[in-house]
Formats: C-alpha cells, sequence, structure tokens
C-alpha cells in the first residue's frame, strides 16, 4: 500500500508496509498513483498526454520509470507486501511485562480547568475536594507509592527502563510524597538493576526554587501545562478564584526551563474549538523562549462547548501546514524549536512491534490512583468498569485486560486500508472508547488530525534534511 | 534515479529481526496524555548506539 499526497511543492510517497518514503517529480508522482490499478499502456498514454508539454517526457523516459518502479519494488521499498497482518497480535503480546506507571499522586487541583479531562483532578462529578464518594483520600500515601514501585519492579520482567509519571490532578500538591518516592525508587535501582524514568506533569502553581531544583535533578522529562497566548490560556486555565493564571506561571516555567539545561521538557498546551488558530500559541510559547512544544486537541464530550467541530477541521489542518512551514523559516533563521507530534525520527524511529502494539495501555502501561486501584491509563481513571485490580493483588480484571490486548494497528476494520496505521497503531483506546463506545472503535475526527499531522511532520523532515 | 528520490528511513520488515526489545518510551507518556500515536517515538537502540 502506498500514500502519495502533495504538500507545499513536494511529491511524497510512503510506502506503508516498508516505512520507505520517496520524493518524486509529477510524472512519477502520478505513475505510482495509478500503478497498482492500471494497466502499464494505460499509464503510459495517460502521462504522455499529460506532460506532452515537458521534453523530457517520452515512451524511453517513462519505460526507463517503470524500471525504476520495479527496482524499487525488488527491494521492497515500493508496494511492500503486509507480512504483518496475521502475526499482529503475536507481536503485540509477545511480551507481557508492565514498563510503565501513570501515578496518580493528587486527585485534586489548584486550578480549575474548564475543559480539564479529569473534571479538575477529581476524575468524577464529586464537588468535594476532600474525600471521593467512596471515601477515598485525595492524595496518594507514601505506602501506596512505594508500593506502586515495588509493584512495577516486580512485573517488569528483564526490562531495566521502567517509566513513572507524577500526575494529577495537581502533583505538586502532594510533593513531598512525590519526592520519598523517588528517593524510593532509587533504592530499588540498585537492588534490582532498573532505572527509574519519571516524569512530573504540573500546571506550574507551586513552582519554586526547591521544586526545581530537585526536578531539574531527579526528573528525566517535565511537562509543564501552558496553553499559549495570555488570553487563550485564562479563559480556561483559571485559578480556584476566577483568576487566569498565566502571569502566575510563566515566569516560573521561564526560570524552570532555564535552569533545566539540556534535560527534556515538554510545554505542553490544549487547544479547542475556542482557538482552532492553535499556531499563535505554538509561535507564542517559541517566542516566551520554550523550544520543546506540544499543542494537543481538546478531549472532551461532543456537546461540551469547547469541543472542536467539523467546521473547525479545515482551519486545523491549515494550521497544521503553517505551522511545519513556520518550522522550517525559524530553523532557518537559526531559531528553531520542536513540536512533538512532528518529532518523527525516520531512520531511528519505532520497530515493527511498537508500530504494532501503540501505546501499551492496559498491557505495559497502567494508571494508579491515590488509593493504589490499577487502570489501563490515566483516562480511563474515571470509568469503575475499567478497574483492572490493585498494586496488591496485581491484575484481576482479565477480561479487561484482554480488550486491552486485541488493541493493535489492526484490530479495527476502519484501519484496513488506512496508510496511517502503523504510524497511529490504531490510535489512543480512550479516545475510541469515549467516541465509540469500545475500546477498539475508531475516534475519526482524531484519525483525520492525526493524518494530517503525519503528512506534515514528514513533509518537514523532508524539507529540514535539504537544509 | 531520475525521477525518484528515496529517503534513508528504517526498513520495518527488518526490525522484526532487530526490534522487539521493549526497552522504548511508552507513547502516551512523554507529552501527549491524550492522543496516542508512535511515529514520533524514537527506538532506543537506535538512540543509545548513535
Amino acid at each position: 500500500m502506498v500514500h502519495c499526497y502533495k504538500l507545499n511543492g513536494y511529491n511524497i510517497v510512503l510506502d506503508v508496509f516498508s516505512g520507505s518514503v520517496h520524493v518524486v517529480d509529477e510524472v512519477a508522482f502520478d505513475a505510482i498513483s495509478m500503478y497498482e490499478s492500471t494497466p502499464k499502456d494505460e499509464i503510459k498514454k495517460t502521462l504522455l498526454e499529460r506532460y506532452s508539454h515537458l521534453e523530457d517526457v517520452s515512451e524511453a523516459e517513462i519505460d526507463e520509470l517503470f524500471e525504476d518502479i520495479e527496482e524499487l519494488k525488488e527491494d521492497g521499498k515500493l508496494f511492500a507486501p503486509d507480512v504483518y497482518e496475521n502475526r499482529a497480535f503475536d507481536l503485540k503480546n509477545r511480551s507481557t511485562v508492565i514498563k510503565a506507571l501513570c501515578l496518580h499522586v493528587a486527585h485534586t487541583c489548584n486550578l480549575n480547568c474548564e475543559y480539564c479531562f479529569a473534571s479538575q483532578g477529581k476524575y468524577s462529578d464529586n464537588n468535594e475536594f476532600s474525600r471521593d464518594h467512596d471515601g477515598h483520600s485525595p492524595l496518594m500515601s507514601l505506602e501506596v507509592g512505594k508500593r506502586a514501585l515495588d509493584f512495577l519492579v516486580e512485573n517488569s520482567g528483564t526490562r531495566r527502563n521502567l517509566e513513572v509519571d507524577f500526575f494529577g490532578g495537581e502533583p505538586l500538591m502532594n510533593w513531598d510524597v512525590v519526592k520519598e518516592i523517588v528517593k524510593y525508587g532509587r533504592e530499588l535501582e540498585i537492588v534490582h538493576n532498573k532505572k527509574f524514568r519519571f516524569t512530573l506533569t504540573t500546571n506550574g502553581v507551586l513552582i519554586d526554587d526547591e521544586v526545581i531544583d530537585f526536578a531539574n535533578r531527579e526528573m528525566h522529562n517535565v511537562v509543564l501545562s501552558l496553553d499559549g497566548r495570555r488570553e487563550i490560556h485564562d479563559r480556561s486555565r483559571k485559578t480556584i478564584n476566577g483568576k487566569g493564571s498565566y502571569d502566575l506561571i510563566v515566569p516560573k516555567f521561564q526560570k524552570f526551563v532555564e535552569k533545566r539545561g539540556d534535560r527534556g521538557y515538554y510545554m505542553r498546551g490544549t487547544f479547542t474549538h475556542a482557538n482552532p488558530d492553535f499556531t499563535k500559541d505554538v509561535f507564542h510559547m517559541a517566542d516566551l523562549g520554550f523550544t520543546e512544544l506540544s499543542m494537543e486537541p481538546v478531549v472532551c464530550k461532543p456537546d461540551d462547548p469547547y469541543a472542536l467541530t467539523q467546521e473547525d477541521l479545515p482551519i486545523i489542518f491549515e494550521q497544521y501546514e503553517i505551522l511545519a512551514k513556520e518550522m522550517l523559516k525559524r530553523e532557518k533563521e537559526g531559531r528553531g524549536f520542536t513540536f512533538y507530534h512532528y518529532m518523527i525520527d525516520l531512520e531511528g524511529g519505532p520497530c515493527i512491534y511498537k508500530r504494532i502494539s501503540g501505546c501499551g495501555s492496559g498491557t505495559e502501561y497502567m494508571a494508579v490512583t491515590p488509593w493504589g486501584e490499577l487502570f489501563p491509563c490515566h483516562q480511563f481513571v474515571s470509568d469503575k468498569k475499567y478497574s483492572l485490580g490493585n498494586i496488591w493483588d496485581g491484575v484481576t480484571n482479565k477480561d479487561i485486560q484482554n480488550e486491552f490486548k486485541l488493541c493493535n494497528a489492526y484490530a479495527r476494520e476502519e484501519c484496513r486500508d488506512c496508510w496511517a496505521k502503523l504510524y497511529c497503531s490504531g490510535g489512543c483506546a480512550a479516545n475510541s472508547y469515549h467516541a465509540s463506545g469500545k475500546v477498539t472503535g475508531v475516534y475519526d475526527y482524531g484519525c483525520q488530525l492525526f493524518k494530517k499531522r503525519m503528512e506534515c511532520a514528514i513533509w518537514l523532515k523532508i524539507a529540514q534534511g535539504e537544509l | 534515479m531520475k525521477r525518484i528520490k528515496t529517503v534513508q528511513t528504517r526498513d520495518l520488515k527488518k526490525s522484526l529481526k532487530s526490534g522487539g526489545c521493549g526497552e522504548c518510551q511508552t507513547s502516551c507518556q512523554s507529552a501527549c496524555k491524550t492522543s496516542c500515536g508512535v511515529a514520533n517515538q524514537q527506538c532506543e537502540k537506535c538512540v543509545s548506539g548513535k
């Protein structure tokens, strides 16, 4: 299967099953587009008519082009057959270890973001900031945190690198416990020959010098939430008193990142129906001096006023193109930045196992609530029927886990003819569930955004290679 | 080739033999948290081999 598309003056051919990328001229673009469905003599006739104004389009030239196409086919770089489909389940489930946990150290938050998928950090419609409907404390205890790391080590097999994300709510509201969990993790590393990669995801309100120093020493990655322009950010990311948080957090983030040196971080924003022109927010973040940027489409119910609409779609498509072009321009000017979804490593990207398996939610990645309950990922935490078990007894709800084992790039009939399936691996199970009622369903809106992002990312990579 | 320029990429079929170590990052863990894809992930072996 091939995907042929034109973008910014480039003709690009993606060969889906080999992962090959070709940049071609107009004649080759048309020939390859027709190659599998049209007899060669018809292709030749069409090309000779269509390009009669070009001196270098003759019968002999087209025969040479056909030879080149056949050579690429023989090399497995064009029209490569699908040799993975019948093995997809086994390729995904070859390994059954757990390698990443999202620790919900605080189911409470000091911001009141209107679009929050975690219901302002509480993961339910409970209005109390103290205990939830079941009497659970909103803060993870050190005992639960330590047991979560033990559980991860016990279930990680020979996997050395283990990931732990401190998430919420707002994890800095339980900062002392976070620090003690990290300390415990460092002890476990020595005993078990493991390496913990800790990530902190924060809204920034409680950042101070002590947080900065600790996080820059211990956190492999930090994710800092900022939506971009002040008026966009403040519209939804408000304090409990209803004031915007931009002026409070931006100086803290700048100091944090400046002191972080070359360690990993992301400025992570959310765009909604209120700002489909989100590139202005991305550029704003870049202009503030941040270089590692991520901007995600909002996840919410379709009837929410923040929800992206069909009318937003062409605007967003255009925005992704604007973003790619501006990134190239700024790189030429020596002030480049990275965008999470455009970080594509064509030579050192994921192997076929990863491309088929996807994010690993419910199998190799799980979320842990403050009281130690396991869920397939952070986006399922509010849904009791997706409870997998707990960190003491392990995964006991095997039926639900088996649903997630079935999630792979080949699990969905809708993806059968999609060129992007080995780039997205079938997509986000939570998005699919919320859109279709099934984790093996499809979130079509997200698919459309994803495909556009991939086209732009690959174009950008090609254009950057020519700088 | 006159009309086709092939960009250097990882051969997915060959990665059936070389891949699958499982040491790579979990896709959603790094930044997005809401819209998973794997295309922008890196292979741990390829990164450490650089």
